[in-house]
């Protein structure tokens, strides 16, 4: 199912941080969505998540507003993975891992057979299995992160929206993540990413949204989208855009604009 | 686990018969199927002290344990919310206008206060029902009731008046009788069921409130839930046995390194665990030297604080 964004508008205590955002995520692709500081990534992809309610505009998985979803319904629908990485009791990393089957189980029995699984195949997609009885606060800030990863994957959503889950990974942890990303997108869910890294995006994006101030600064295929000019007028820096032996895009930052 | 609680299900079982034995007057078991002339003290002065002893022990713990869930916050306790300080105004008030002989006004005040302050509580976190809001509004009721119930007994008509308030503020399962089990008991079975659904909420609240959202927990229903709860077990605790404190704070603290931090791990534990520190402090009030008794309220206080104290110097890195 697709995931449209139709002229949505989103005011934050008096602020505009979105200004008539239109888009299509489609399923089965990674979509990057990059942009400056403050231009309002994150909140789109928390209005995508239904965690904000826009103004103006409507977001609409398939054909049904995502405001509009039963709560229950939506996060079996929607992963969210908030950039926010703290966990508040100090419990095992597999409780967090099995808290992603949450929306899939009758609050008050057990875990069926498939929650246990998906739990294992989430925790081994993130190499997480080795952590599973540790304390959340023994793990490392990249552990951590990973473990949190595995607890959107668990709940196996067609939809998978992460804000900034590269932060405090290390680079062989980046590439996996990534490499895992798209390997979801590949199985037919849809992935949309707030990424900073520019070689990040374009490493793994299919499509990629490019805000600023709130607004659309352009969006489609990274081929069409990662440019030398649309980078510099989102980021006010000299990139440079080149293919790598395997076809991927390669942006490197070169300098700030003059 | 099985076990642990089984061990928890043990202690409060043999703190409910203590509770029986136990006193200045003490009534061995063999009393209770022979006829013997004191078991008319078992049945009306020790059976329904050691049932509402049990109860509010466990309502004190189990609303603990939530609270803490909800707020995320290991020293939250029932106290934040304002329920018992608005529970004991209501009380108060009907002491001093004189309208408590009868049990039943007083207990009918003390439940409408803290109906009362849930009302506002609600009123005041609807619209943005996050913790920080619910903790804040709490504290600012719970002043607003101590300051209240301080102008009341300012203003009392007589010193008797003042004295009752004061021994009744002070928390004590004394001279409860059937009746106060059958009035309370209600309020407390309800509350109880509301507490014990929010727990896979608060399990999800643990990774924040964003989070437990996008996990279709409605953080709305889950602060009724909680507020609802609270009020009920707490308000009637409150109104037949004064204010307790304590227990909710100290209990999930004491459990958690046994049973996990996993907060819906920790309900059914700490309401056992309430009712067994309950029903034992209020064996040892009894058996305390002195013509007249320890009361329950003080001697929590005075057991918990150093207890409690000396646990976060001796464990902190147990918990944090």
């Amino acid at each position: 199912m697709e995931l449209t964004i139709q002229g949505v508008d989103v005011t934050l205590s008096g602020r505009r941080v979105l200004n008539d955002v239109s888009a299509t995520l489609r399923p089965g692709r990674v979509t990057a969505i990059l942009g400056p500081n403050g231009a309002g990534k994150s909140t789109l992809i928390k209005a995508a998540a239904a965690l904000i309610a826009p103004t103006q505009g409507v977001i609409r998985l398939g054909d049904r507003s995502v405001t509009a979803l039963d709560p229950r319904e939506r996060a079996r629908t929607i992963g969210y993975l908030p950039q926010d990485a703290s966990v508040h009791w100090n419990v095992a990393a597999a409780e967090i891992v099995a808290l992603g089957r949450a929306p899939h189980r009758n609050p008050f029995a057990g875990p069926s057979q498939h929650d246990r699984d998906a739990v294992t195949t989430a925790m081994a997609a993130t190499e997480t299995t080795h952590l599973a009885g540790r304390p959340v606060n023994q793990l490392s800030g990249g552990e951590r992160a990973r473990v949190l990863l595995a607890r959107v994957l668990a709940g196996e959503p067609d939809w998978l929206l992460a804000d900034e889950p590269l932060a405090s990974l290390d680079p062989a942890h980046q590439l996996d993540i990534l490499d895992r990303l798209q390997q979801v997108a590949r199985g037919g869910a849809g992935v949309a990413i707030v990424l900073h890294d520019l070689l990040h995006a374009g490493r793994v994006a299919d499509d990629v949204l490019l805000l600023k101030n709130g607004r659309v600064l352009a969006s489609g295929e990274a081929g069409v989208v990662l440019t030398p000019e649309n980078l510099r007028a989102a980021f006010e820096i000299e990139v440079s855009v080149e293919r790598d032996g395997q076809g991927r895009l390669l942006c490197v930052p070169i300098g700030r604009s003059a | 686990m099985t076990r642990k609680l089984a061990l928890l299900v043990g202690l409060v079982t043999l703190a409910f018969g203590l509770s029986l034995i136990a006193g200045k007057a003490w009534v061995p078991p063999s009393a209770w199927f022979s006829p013997d002339p004191r078991f008319a003290i078992i049945v009306e002065l020790r059976l329904p002290r050691a049932i509402l002893g049990l109860a509010i022990g466990a309502v004190l713990g189990l609303s603990g344990a939530v609270l803490q869930g909800y707020l995320r916050n290991p020293l939250a306790d029932p106290a934040v919310v304002g329920v018992s300080s608005s529970a004991a105004l209501g009380a108060v008030a009907a002491i001093v206008l004189g309208i408590a002989a009868n049990p039943l006004i007083l207990f009918a005040c003390a439940m409408g206060a803290a109906a009362g302050s849930m009302a506002l509580l609600a009123a005041l976190t609807w619209r943005s029902p996050n913790p920080v809001q619910f903790i804040l509004a709490g504290t600012v009721l719970a002043s607003l009731a101590g300051a209240l119930t301080a102008f009341l007994i300012s203003v009392a008509p007589n010193p008797y008046a003042v004295a009752e308030v004061i021994d009744w503020l002070m928390g004590a399962l004394t001279d409860r009788s059937l009746d106060d089990v059958r009035t309370a008991l209600p309020f407390m079975g309800l509350g109880t069921i509301l507490l014990f659904l929010t727990g896979p909420s608060l399990n999800a609240l643990t990774l924040g409130e964003e989070a437990a959202r996008s996990l279709g927990v409605r953080l709305g229903r889950l602060q009724a839930l909680v507020v609802l709860g609270t009020g009920l077990t707490i308000g009637a605790s409150v109104a037949v046995t004064g204010v307790v404190g304590f227990v909710g704070l100290v209990v999930p603290h004491l459990l958690r390194p046994f049973f996990g931090h996993r907060p819906s791990a920790l309900l059914l534990p700490s309401a056992l665990g309430g009712a067994a520190l309950v029903l034992t402090a209020d064996s040892l009030c009894r058996l305390a030297p002195g013509a007249g008794e320890v009361r329950l309220g003080v001697a929590m206080a005075l057991i918990g604080a150093p207890f409690f104290l000396t646990l976060l110097l001796k464990g902190r890195a147990a918990w944090s």
